[in-house]
């Protein structure tokens, strides 16, 4: 019995701690978005207040990194995403480009500069 | 990257989005994003399997990035679970700004139930900019297939960093780590064409850091009330001068 409530302890803690308190902010969504539609100001509103958080999470993750990414320094990471974002505005507003340009050129500097 | 119009049935909507996932840059970012977090996950000693239920439960990088780390050092559970809320509170708005673009007049609740569960910041980013292009009756099976074609990739490139994790070196482990920010920087900012999503972007790159730096708490929260509402202030007040 005991082993068995050790082997199954990790999924109940993942449903718990990684599920319940990530999923209520989508059913909460859900509640809230029923009978409005696209243009309604509230809608317009939730755009603009995701795309600020998505915008503060970019900037935390290349600023404040963590694990591997921090390993890497910040001058390097900074650099590597500007010249990502240029390249993507320079060859056809290409997502895949200037993606592939940010990784080279982080890779680039890690391999020069890495700690 | 082909931009579908028309659908002849449900089928083939979701057999549309499964493709258009498949061959978009996110199906590159989510299988290197998901090596590193099968790595992360073999670091830190759980099974592949527990990590394959948490992309299809939890479905968030970051929730699940600060899930294996908090529970894999023995951090209290109750701390784990609200660091995890706290970095979900973008999926409410996200919710809020998506589902209007799903619903019909013919829609139920529970045909919204699937997509509201897939909300993330890939198949948002997406779906914003592919949607509005489809025929509304269509609309949430291309969705619904755009997300079980990128669920599918987090898991299978899951077991691979899985099995990959002792090889990895650390400069390799940290370019991959690095495919999120850099690709949401740009598919974010292509996809904020009107004033009000470029200026809360900016304000969001601005204020996110320094709230963080301040150590003020909630900052994310912060960072997307204060941008978001300061973006839509000056929105408005462009729209009663105009």
């Amino acid at each position: 019995m005991s082993t068995l409530l050790a082997e199954l302890w990790p999924y109940l803690l993942l449903i718990l701690v990684g599920y319940l308190p990530n999923e209520m902010w989508r059913v909460l969504g859900l509640v809230l978005a029923r009978g409005l539609n696209e243009d309604s100001e509230i809608v317009v509103w939730s755009r603009a207040v995701a795309t600020a958080i998505i915008a503060g999470v970019i900037a935390k993750l290349i600023l404040f990194s963590a694990g591997a990414l921090a390993g890497i320094p910040l001058g390097v990471r900074v650099i590597a995403a500007l010249c990502g974002f240029l390249a993507f505005l320079a060859v056809r507003r290409s997502v895949f480009v200037g993606v592939a340009v940010g990784e080279a050129v982080l890779l680039l500097g890690g391999f020069l500069f890495a700690h | 990257m082909a931009v579908p119009t028309t659908f002849n049935s449900s089928a083939a909507a979701f057999i549309g989005g499964v493709k258009s996932a498949w061959t978009s840059v996110f199906f590159l970012v989510l299988a290197g994003t998901y090596i590193g977090m099968g790595a992360l996950a073999h670091d830190y000693g759980f099974a592949s399997w527990w990590l394959a239920l948490s992309s299809i439960l939890v479905w968030a990088a970051p929730a699940q990035v600060i899930l294996i780390s908090s529970l894999g050092v023995g951090a209290p559970p109750i701390e784990a679970a609200i660091a995890v809320g706290l970095s979900a509170i973008r999926l409410f708005p996200m919710v809020v700004a998506l589902l209007p673009l799903l619903r019909s007049p013919s829609t139920r609740l529970r045909d919204l139930l699937l997509p509201a569960h897939f909300t993330s910041v890939s198949m948002w980013v997406e779906s914003l900019r592919l949607l509005p292009t489809l025929p509304r009756e269509r609309r949430i099976a291309f969705c619904n297939g755009l997300s079980v074609g990128y669920q599918s990739t987090a898991v299978a490139f899951g077991f691979v960093g899985f099995y990959l994790a002792a090889g990895l070196p650390p400069l390799f482990a940290g370019t991959l780590l690095f495919l999120t920010p850099m690709s949401f920087l740009i598919s974010t900012s292509r996809n904020a064409r009107q004033m009000v999503d470029r200026l809360a972007f900016v304000l969001g790159l601005i204020i996110g850091p320094l709230l963080t730096y301040w150590h003020v708490g909630l900052d994310l929260m912060w960072t997307g009330v204060v941008g978001g509402s300061l973006a839509y202030a000056v929105h408005r007040l462009r729209k009663v001068v105009a």
